[in-house]
């Protein structure tokens, strides 16, 4: 019974983890941006869930209701999917630009680009 | 009105003047609007501080009162913090504009925007009283930071910034889960109130997991040996103004932000009762002989001085493993003295660049002969970062082993000794090849840079011998800081 009352909880912790693995398995940039994201929206839900009380109403004050749900998580989440979207634009940009640049965006080819950076400056004098 | 009232406008006048400055054009608008930003900060913040050590200063926003509200509430530590990043960011201002000049030759008004709005974001972190407000601000300043580090010389920045941004990411993301927790058990963000509340739901597994979480994040921020794998291609390849500000100022501000978690909201109890010693201990330990080892055979002077910084992040973390009074100080001025000491090294190395274009060891061949002052400006610095008497390094090594022998810790005391004579070798395979090995023959004649590079390198190397001789500024406000940490001070 406790088990399937926090369902919610089971799929906070499956997304995170199928999140967390495609960013740290997936060679390709825009994979890995998306692990980001859904690793990003488990916790969406684990901040919601948070916030949801049984039998609470929407967080409107009127009358003849007793029990509110508690409306700060989903303001702080908001806050977060921002952050979040903020996030992916600035990854995804990134990814044109290494497209651009190296004509590729898996992580396995460029390594030795990054690892060491021997290859000298384009702007060198 | 007086000037502590100004208090929050340290993070607002940053924050406000950047979406100005990303539409000024040309060169010179952009920079003399930020410099007027941080320099307006740095004023306010040198104030903030000597009544912060007296009395907490706290600050409602939009007069909501905390616990409804975000509260700003700056003591010894964070005022000492703030003082740090707005000074450093006054002093690396007029030096990066002719770097900056020659390294984003366009469209300067959104580059100086975004270094106001990381260096906003790291004030605010500090200044904060609110937990989830430093995610906030923690991603605003991340973000600008990933952005910074893309406007490198070379393509492979973009690289360096994409790997930043994967790893901040999940740094912040798994500092977010922390404090989720925390709130579901407690039902607050603000810090006091999560330190007056913790304590009575401390022996549960999802406060144990925030902890966890929170330090996970945290680690992966402040580039805690083994998380520190972002870190060396950030600081190699980012432009070298955002290099000396990011690497005097943003992996310290994640110890900052740390130290107030573990010691503030958990409490120095629950630390201890859970492995924190022993982690930050290990990982400290390791991380000075790993990294220190990995900075002597690098290829680019950045790069190993990058390692460096890896290395002096172990310093701290042993430090404040410590759990005393005299450990959290020796950490806390360890992170004043490192931005000091790291900047100057990364301005004489920037320096370089701007001259020769390049930071390849073997290009310091001679360059003692061409450019004399910022030779010995590198090295001085260079003696700071190893540790020698009447610099500033010297202070915190010495205030670091002091605490790890009143612990009776004399492992840590070894690594120190260890870690300084890799610094050595590091520093000394720049120093010897440009006093003792000659130049290449085909190099075109090049002289010294002119005193817009010079003025601020040398301001930090006084800096470096001012608080290596005058230590009741940075120990005495980092012991009050670690009395407030310990919940001994005020």
């Amino acid at each position: 019974m406790d088990l399937l009352g926090h369902y919610n909880y089971w799929i906070v912790v499956i997304l995170m983890m199928a999140g967390f693995y495609a960013v740290i398995a997936r060679g390709n940039m825009v994979k890995k941006i998306i692990g980001l994201n859904i690793f990003q929206t488990s916790v969406f839900i684990l901040f919601i869930s948070a916030g949801k009380i049984i039998g609470g109403s929407t967080p409107i004050l009127r009358k003849g209701v007793e029990v509110y749900s508690n409306p700060l998580p989903h303001v702080l989440i908001l806050t977060a999917i921002v952050v979040g979207v903020a996030t992916t634009a600035v990854g995804l940009a990134l990814a044109v630009r290494i497209r651009e640049a190296y004509g590729s965006i898996e992580d396995d080819l460029l390594i030795e680009a990054l690892d060491p950076p021997q290859e000298p400056s384009e702007t060198e004098q | 009105m007086t000037l502590l009232d100004w208090m929050p406008f340290s993070v607002l006048l940053p924050l406000i003047a950047a979406p100005v400055c990303a539409l000024l054009p040309g060169r010179l608008l952009p920079w003399a609007l930020a410099f007027t930003a941080v320099a307006g900060s740095a004023v306010i913040s040198a104030f903030v501080l000597p009544a912060a050590i007296e009395e907490p200063l706290r600050y409602a926003f939009g007069n909501w009162p905390p616990p409804i509200g975000i509260e700003y509430r700056v003591d010894a530590v964070n005022a000492l913090l703030a003082l740090l990043i707005s000074a450093m960011a006054v002093v690396m201002l007029p030096w990066a504009r002719l770097s900056v000049n020659q390294e984003v030759p366009e469209r300067q008004g959104p580059f100086y925007a975004l270094f106001l709005l990381a260096m906003a974001g790291l004030m605010g972190i500090t200044l904060t009283g609110d937990a989830f407000n430093v995610f906030v601000f923690l991603e605003i300043s991340s973000l600008s930071t990933y952005a910074l580090v893309a406007h490198g010389r070379n393509r492979a920045s973009l690289l360096s910034a994409f790997r930043y941004l994967i790893m901040g990411t999940l740094g912040a993301t798994f500092y977010l889960i922390g404090i989720g927790l925390l709130y579901i058990m407690t039902g607050t963000l603000n810090m006091a109130d999560l330190a007056e509340r913790i304590p009575e739901v401390a022996d549960t597994n999802a406060v144990r997991a925030a902890f966890g979480f929170i330090i996970i994040g945290l680690g992966l921020k402040l580039a805690l040996f083994p998380l520190h794998r972002w870190l060396p291609g950030a600081y190699a390849n980012a432009p070298s103004a955002t290099t000396v500000f990011i690497a005097a100022t943003a992996t310290k501000v994640a110890v900052y932000v740390l130290l107030r978690m573990v010691f503030t909201v958990f409490g120095v109890e629950f630390a201890l009762n859970m492995p924190y010693r022993e982690v930050f201990f290990t990982l400290g330990a390791i991380g000075i002989l790993f990294a220190s080892v990995s900075a002597i055979d690098q290829p680019t002077a950045k790069r190993m001085l990058a390692y460096s910084s890896v290395a002096q992040i172990g310093y701290i973390a042993l430090a404040i493993s410590l759990v005393s009074v005299a450990g959290l100080a020796a950490g806390l001025v360890h992170i004043f003295n490192h931005a000091l000491m790291k900047g100057a090294l990364f301005m004489a190395v920037g320096a370089v660049i701007y001259r020769l274009g390049s930071d390849r060891i073997e290009d310091f061949n001679g360059l003692a002969k061409s450019m004399p002052w910022t030779m010995l400006a590198f090295v001085l610095a260079g003696l700071s970062i190893i540790g020698v008497p009447l610099t500033a390094g010297f202070i915190s090594k010495w205030a670091l082993i002091q605490a790890a022998i009143a612990e009776g810790n004399w492992i840590a005391v070894v690594i120190v000794l260890v870690g300084s004579l890799l610094a050595v070798v590091y520093i000394g395979r720049i120093a010897e090849a440009a006093y003792l090995r000659p130049a290449p023959e085909n190099r075109p004649a090049i002289g010294e840079v002119g005193p817009g590079l010079m003025i601020p390198l040398w301001i930090l190397i006084a800096a470096n011998f001012y608080f290596g001789i005058d230590t009741s500024l940075t120990l005495g406000v980092a012991t009050r800081g670690a009395e407030v940490l310990m919940g001994t001070g005020p």
